[in-house]
């Protein structure tokens, strides 16, 4: 027998929907800003593995020049992906939503077991909870990078105001290249995101819209589940 | 682990006429279904306040809600800003130099000829004053050395060690931005030509870092650099940073800024 479930409250819902066009439009607009001068590389002395960007992606792209409008979106949009990062972060503390987030000390150890069984390199499933220790990590760590975005953004918007900022930073170059770094990062969260989605499957991702799972009934839902226990599934759903 | 009251809810009540099984199906259906229109509503209308937002009349060189931003950007910005919030300074040895930018120097120009032309305040009623000077006239002020960064608004920045007299300074010594009892607003720089122009308001132009520069890395400027006379604001970006003055005009209205036209932000920078 199926049963619905609630997984994702409405107001996490929105947060979540409404943060990937805005940091969506963040990385395009910044990216305008930064192809006015392209100078960050992966790479040491005169050896450059990794160009940001190679030729061939301006060439497909057509290389806009547009500095100005670059710098007008990010600096309209920073206010709502500001916005929407407070109330997120609120609505969780708030609502209690934090303790299913927040990585405790056997999220670590959870993490390792769970990314060496998304690669294939271990048999036993992972415990079926909300998120398991590797999503705990992941999705506090993004809030953080956000925190890290804006910080660093204003101490390169306001370089002369906000100068301690700057100076914490690391310089006016550094805090470029820091905020810089965590857009590349949440390029990748994004990458492996999509990846544990389209793996979960149809059931995991309708929860983020619609709110709700389907589950077996006998199902243990929530708290450790009993080694050996009837009924326990062999090949739980990851939610992602 | 944990325990979500949300999480762990009981199943949604099942009606006696329908098996459990195909009510679940009917009642996921029926939520998924709202909750896809309504999400495909919420991306429609993401879409048209793009397509909104792209096509409003531009307010200088950019759709005028982006205007509106920019400006109350700037006017939190001067909220907080404060005068006494100097620029980091650097050891003199860090400075170097590298030229960027020749609009408003392309015309042939001899440095023995130049006078900087200022037009003193004049609120309703007050006459027009122009007096010019010479850069004997601004040497004569305080000197002062300072390293500070030069930012470019493409994102790269250098050390620059810069000599000259606080603007400040010479407002003290010739009191041109007041009258009346009334203090400008804003201040115009023009180039000779009239090529490259900013745009300043009063209180970024008297900040201490602000100078009437006339030399550059303990040199007398050279003229890519903007000999005789430009401006340092470190406040600002380097598109602020007008080199060879020709006039300097204080006003109530916002004067016009080369790169403000083009869609930047007008105070690019602080």
């Amino acid at each position: 027998m199926k049963r619905l479930v609630e997984k994702h409250p409405l107001a996490i819902r929105w947060f979540h929907w409404l943060n990937f066009p805005i940091l969506t439009l963040m990385i395009w607009s910044g990216l305008l800003i930064y192809w006015a001068n392209d100078v960050y590389r992966i790479g040491w002395g005169s050896t450059t593995l990794f160009k940001f960007f190679p030729d061939g992606f301006y060439k497909a792209l057509g290389m806009p020049q547009k500095l100005a409008q670059g710098m007008n979106w990010h600096f309209a949009l920073m206010w709502l992906f500001l916005l929407n990062g407070l109330l997120y972060v609120g609505y969780t503390l708030v609502s209690g939503e934090w303790r299913h987030l927040l990585p405790d000390r056997n999220s670590f150890r959870e993490a390792i077991l769970v990314t060496l069984h998304d690669l294939g390199l271990r048999k036993g499933a992972p415990p079926v909870v909300k998120y398991n220790g590797a999503q705990k990590i992941a999705y506090t760590a993004v809030v953080l990078m956000g925190v890290g975005s804006l910080l660093t953004g204003l101490a390169i918007y306001k370089p002369v105001q906000f100068a301690w900022l700057t100076k914490l930073l690391g310089g006016y170059e550094w805090a470029g290249a820091e905020h810089f770094a965590l857009t590349i990062g949440y390029v990748l969260f994004f990458v492996v995101h999509i990846a544990q989605v389209t793996r979960a499957g149809w059931n995991n991702f309708r929860s983020m819209v619609a709110g709700f799972q389907i589950v077996d009934a006998q199902h243990p839902v929530v708290g450790d589940p009993v080694a050996g226990a009837p009924g326990r599934p062999t090949s739980p759903t990851l939610p992602a | 682990m944990d325990n979500n009251p949300d999480y762990s809810a009981p199943p949604l009540p099942t009606s006696s006429a329908d098996t459990p099984e195909t009510d679940v199906a009917r009642e996921a259906a029926g939520r998924s279904r709202r909750a896809f229109i309504v999400g495909g509503l919420a991306a429609l209308a993401g879409v048209g306040g793009w397509r909104w937002l792209l096509t409003r009349p531009a307010d200088e060189g950019t759709p005028w809600p982006f205007r509106r931003v920019l400006d109350a950007n700037g006017r939190l910005s001067q909220a907080y800003f404060r005068e006494t919030r100097l620029a980091p300074t650097f050891p003199k040895s860090m400075a170097t130099s590298r030229q960027n930018g020749n609009i408003g120097l392309k015309e042939s120009f001899v440095t023995a000829d130049w006078r900087m032309r200022v037009q003193a305040y004049a609120p309703a009623g007050a006459p027009a004053r122009v007096q010019e000077f010479t850069l004997a006239d601004i040497k004569a002020l305080p000197r002062v050395d300072m390293t500070t960064e030069l930012k470019c608004i493409e994102g790269w920045s250098i050390k620059v060690n810069w000599v000259g007299a606080r603007f400040s300074d010479f407002l003290e010594k010739y009191p041109l931005a007041t009258a009346n009892g009334r203090e400008a607003r804003y201040v115009s720089v023009v180039t000779p030509d009239k090529a490259y122009y900013v745009g300043l308001d009063l209180s970024n132009a008297v900040h201490p870092q602000t100078l009437l520069c006339y030399e550059m890395n303990g040199q007398p400027l050279t003229s890519p650099h903007g000999a005789p006379l430009r401006l340092v604001i470190p406040l600002k970006y380097g598109i602020k940073h007008l080199k060879r003055i020709g006039t300097i005009a204080f006003v109530d209205e916002r004067p016009a800024d080369f790169w403000a036209e083009q869609g930047y932000d007008w105070d690019s920078g602080h």
